[in-house]
């Protein structure tokens, strides 16, 4: 980072949180203690700070949990639905009155920087709710027949990278085609969801509507088997989605998945090289990489790798990491020991097997879980670093010559959720697009979120739709 | 005919042999996509600059403002009022740096230059028949011998945007070279490009390489005198091209935003802009400039507040 020009420290002020020294699990509209008593802590990954004590939900809770659900859908799914649209728009606003609240809360508990809590998910999330509000009174309008009706009991697992994102995304269209939630938020990043418990008390929501039970994966385990609920949505690791597939086959219950990812960014000769850099670096290093989504396999065409990748280096090379209170951090800290010694040890194979490692010169802090942002150059596709899901700021370049051979590459992969096409030429957009296996293809941006538009995954990123028309799909009996 | 400013040796000399030989390389450059250029000016303007990092930065604004009076109604006492606050632009605080030039039209060149005798501020002039540029080649090169004979020390040109957008791109840079060659080697050029007649960003990149293969010392977003002057997207796309150009070239190029920014905070966020872009190579008045006049006393007021910890107002600065 230049020196002439350091920028003083910007820190947000934690002091707009409140964080309550514990927390149980929301059921039927109560926060209440788990039934065995267990408890763990969240901490904060910048810091390793313990920032709240958290009920972990057992079996027995789970079922109390759905056991409210179950009661609350028959008067919820029989609410007009403008009656659940006016619940779903309050709380939109209040999620927007509290954002900055919200935006601190998730950057201290996940580690995400504060420009990116304030600036994408809060914005996001509000918009989701006001969006599914908006289709709650018009689903004999949606294309699924007349009056469609709701699944049942939705029981929800979601993932820590974008904690309150992944819960509005599987909560508002749930909610707003008449279903009741039991949700799970991940065991790292539990607060923002017990804040939005307390939304839905501020919102006046029925009891038993939305129920939230922190814990670790026996907590999903049980929820996902328990035999009344009626559908299951996920979002996380490959692995885990296998093991939800198996346990929900030959049940009833609908199920949608939404895994892991290794999306292809695809820069040809003739893109507009310093709007690529920055794709290629949001693609990236927004959330530090732990995107499912995350554009981790650079496809450069090889005319033009030298004047890319210096382009790319010298970029990097400005990323400031940091603090992620500090409102001028881009890079915060990785979100567990765990996930860290993960991509720590994929990062040591990629150099194992004999890819080329680099990183901008760059402090990381003490204490906390920090990786620097790494490029890896030399990659082919035999490479696991081109193949696996690192989940954390490593890009791997590979280089192609022919559109063909951009496409084969992109597509040679297990996972189908994302990929990008960076070029100035219009219709080599569409026949590229139109060829990629990805749920998502951007063309001359990346890592880009409406709450109108689908998404979801072809081949081991999962199946189902979430956003848009299609995401009510998954919780309508169509 | 003029003497092209690129050397025989220069790696980019062939590219300027003809006029198809120019068209296909500035058609050649890459392709700027608005959407993109737009978001990374607008998230640049994130930043939080507080405490000694703002103190820097209003002192490096300040120490770049080119000082500007471009008025039919100018007269001799104007502009040695606009001299003198150029040298000392807050008389209450003598640890306020000086402005980096005084900037007016040919006529009052001799008597800006004695406004600021000594002092080490630039003065600097629009010639070339500023600001619509539409005046035979003769005149335009009188208006900037005058200029220089008078003693400036910069002269700010307008290209000729009709030539520009019909795609007549060596008569652009011919009259370029030929006021780089007017201009001598006492007084530094800066080319203005008037981009918001330019309309798109793609001209915008290819006018900066056009004006820098001319031998352009600074290249300048606009004359402050049309709707669409100086933004940070256009500021940021020429930031791009002087780094590209003194990778491709090792000639350092200028940039000047000229019009429209008026408070300290934009001029911080154009600061950031230059530091996060182009690089601290470009973080000073040699470098970068402000084309702006009311500029001056927000960033003077800003300083004030954070001298004293309190807002003074309009009456704690000089109107001129």
């Amino acid at each position: 980072m230049a020196s002439v020009f350091a920028y003083a420290p910007a820190p947000e002020s934690r002091a707009i949180v409140d964080i309550a020294p514990s927390y149980g699990l929301f059921i039927d509209g109560e926060f209440v203690e788990a039934a065995d008593g267990k408890v763990f802590k969240t901490v904060s990954p910048s810091t390793e700070e313990v920032l709240s004590e958290i009920a972990q939900a057992g079996s027995e809770d789970v079922d109390r949990a759905v056991k409210a659900a179950r009661r609350a859908f028959e008067k919820w799914s029989a609410l007009p639905g403008s009656e659940r649209a006016k619940y779903l728009f309050r709380i939109a606003r209040i999620i927007q009155e509290r954002s900055r609240e919200l935006a601190v809360l998730e950057t201290l508990d996940n580690g995400k920087p504060i420009k990116e809590t304030r600036d994408a998910d809060l914005p996001l999330v509000a918009a989701h709710f006001f969006y599914y509000a908006g289709w709650a009174d018009k689903l004999d309008h949606a294309g699924f027949g007349a009056n469609p009706r709701p699944l049942g009991v939705a029981g929800q697992v979601i993932p820590w990278n974008f904690p309150l994102l992944m819960l509005a995304w599987k909560i508002a269209p749930a909610l707003a085609t008449g279903n009741t939630v039991v949700l799970k938020p991940a065991e790292t990043t539990p607060l923002s969801a017990l804040f939005f418990a307390d939304i839905c008390r501020q919102a006046g929501l029925p009891k038993g509507v939305v129920n939230i039970l922190p814990g670790y994966g026996d907590t999903g385990a049980a929820l996902v088997a328990h035999p009344d609920v009626n559908k299951v949505a996920f979002t996380g690791s490959t692995a885990v989605g296998k093991e939800i597939a198996r346990t929900v086959a030959g049940t009833r219950k609908k199920v949608t998945l939404e895994l892991g990812g290794k999306g292809a960014n695809i820069v040809f000769d003739d893109a507009p090289i310093d709007q690529a850099v920055e794709g290629i670096v949001n693609g990236i290093f927004f959330n530090q990489g732990q995107v499912c989504c995350a554009g981790s396999r650079l496809l450069v065409q090889e005319s033009i790798q030298d004047e890319l990748l210096d382009s790319l280096k010298r970029r990097l090379s400005t990323l400031r990491l940091g603090d992620p209170l500090d409102k001028n951090t881009d890079i915060g800290a990785i979100n567990s020991e765990e996930q860290l010694t993960r991509i720590t040890s994929l990062v040591e194979q990629g150099e194992a097997e004999g890819a080329e490692r680099w990183s901008p010169a760059c402090e990381l802090p003490e204490s906390g879980y920090w990786f620097a942002p790494t490029l890896f150059t030399n990659v082919t596709q035999a490479h696991r670093i081109a193949r696996d899901e690192i989940f954390g700021p490593v890009l791997s370049v590979l280089t192609f010559r022919t559109p063909d051979e951009a496409v084969a590459k992109a597509n040679n992969t297990p996972y189908g959720l994302s990929a990008g096409i960076w070029t100035e030429k219009g219709s080599r957009i569409l026949a590229v697009a139109n060829k990629l296996r990805a749920g998502v293809v951007w063309s001359n941006t990346f890592n880009k979120f409406d709450p109108t538009s689908p998404f979801g995954g072809y081949k081991e990123s999962g199946f189902g739709r979430e956003g848009g028309r299609h995401g009510l799909e998954a919780y309508l009996d169509v | 005919m003029p003497s092209s400013a690129l050397t025989a040796a220069h790696p980019l000399k062939d590219v300027t042999a003809s006029d198809s030989a120019l068209r296909r390389f500035l058609h050649g450059l890459p392709g700027v996509d608005a959407v993109g250029l737009e978001g990374r000016a607008a998230s640049l303007g994130t930043r939080s600059i507080k405490t000694t990092a703002k103190a820097y930065a209003i002192d490096l604004a300040i120490s770049m403002v080119d000082l500007t009076t471009l008025e039919g109604a100018d007269t001799p006492g104007k502009v040695r009022a606009l001299g003198a606050k150029a040298v000392k632009p807050d008389p209450t605080d003598r640890t306020t740096p000086s402005t980096a030039a005084v900037c007016v039209y040919p006529d009052m060149v001799a008597v800006a230059k004695e406004a600021v005798a000594g002092s080490g501020v630039k003065v600097a002039s629009v010639a070339t028949a500023f600001p619509a540029g539409r005046a035979p080649l003769t005149v335009k090169l009188a208006d900037v011998r005058e200029a220089v004979a008078a003693g400036a020390d910069e002269i700010d040109m307008v290209i000729d945007r009709g030539a520009f957008l019909a795609g007549r791109y060596l008569k652009v840079y011919d009259e370029i070279t030929a006021v780089k060659e007017a201009c001598g080697t006492s007084a530094r050029l800066k080319v203005i490009f008037e981009t918001g007649e330019l309309s798109t960003y793609d001209n915008i990149r290819r006018a900066s390489w056009l004006g820098m293969l001319a031998g352009a010392d600074f290249i300048k977003t606009s004359t402050g005198k049309v709707a669409v002057n100086a933004t940070p997207a256009n500021t940021l796309l020429m930031l791009e091209a002087v780094r590209d150009f003194r990778a491709q070239t090792g000639i350092q190029v200028g940039v000047k935003p000229a019009g429209g920014i008026r408070t300290s905070k934009d001029a911080v966020k154009f600061l950031v802009l230059v530091n996060e872009t182009a690089g601290e190579d470009w973080l000073d008045n040699h470098w970068f400039r402000f084309g702006a006049s009311s500029l001056l006393n927000d960033l003077l007021m800003q300083r004030q507040k954070l001298a004293t910890g309190r807002y003074s107002g309009p009456d704690y600065v000089t109107v001129d």
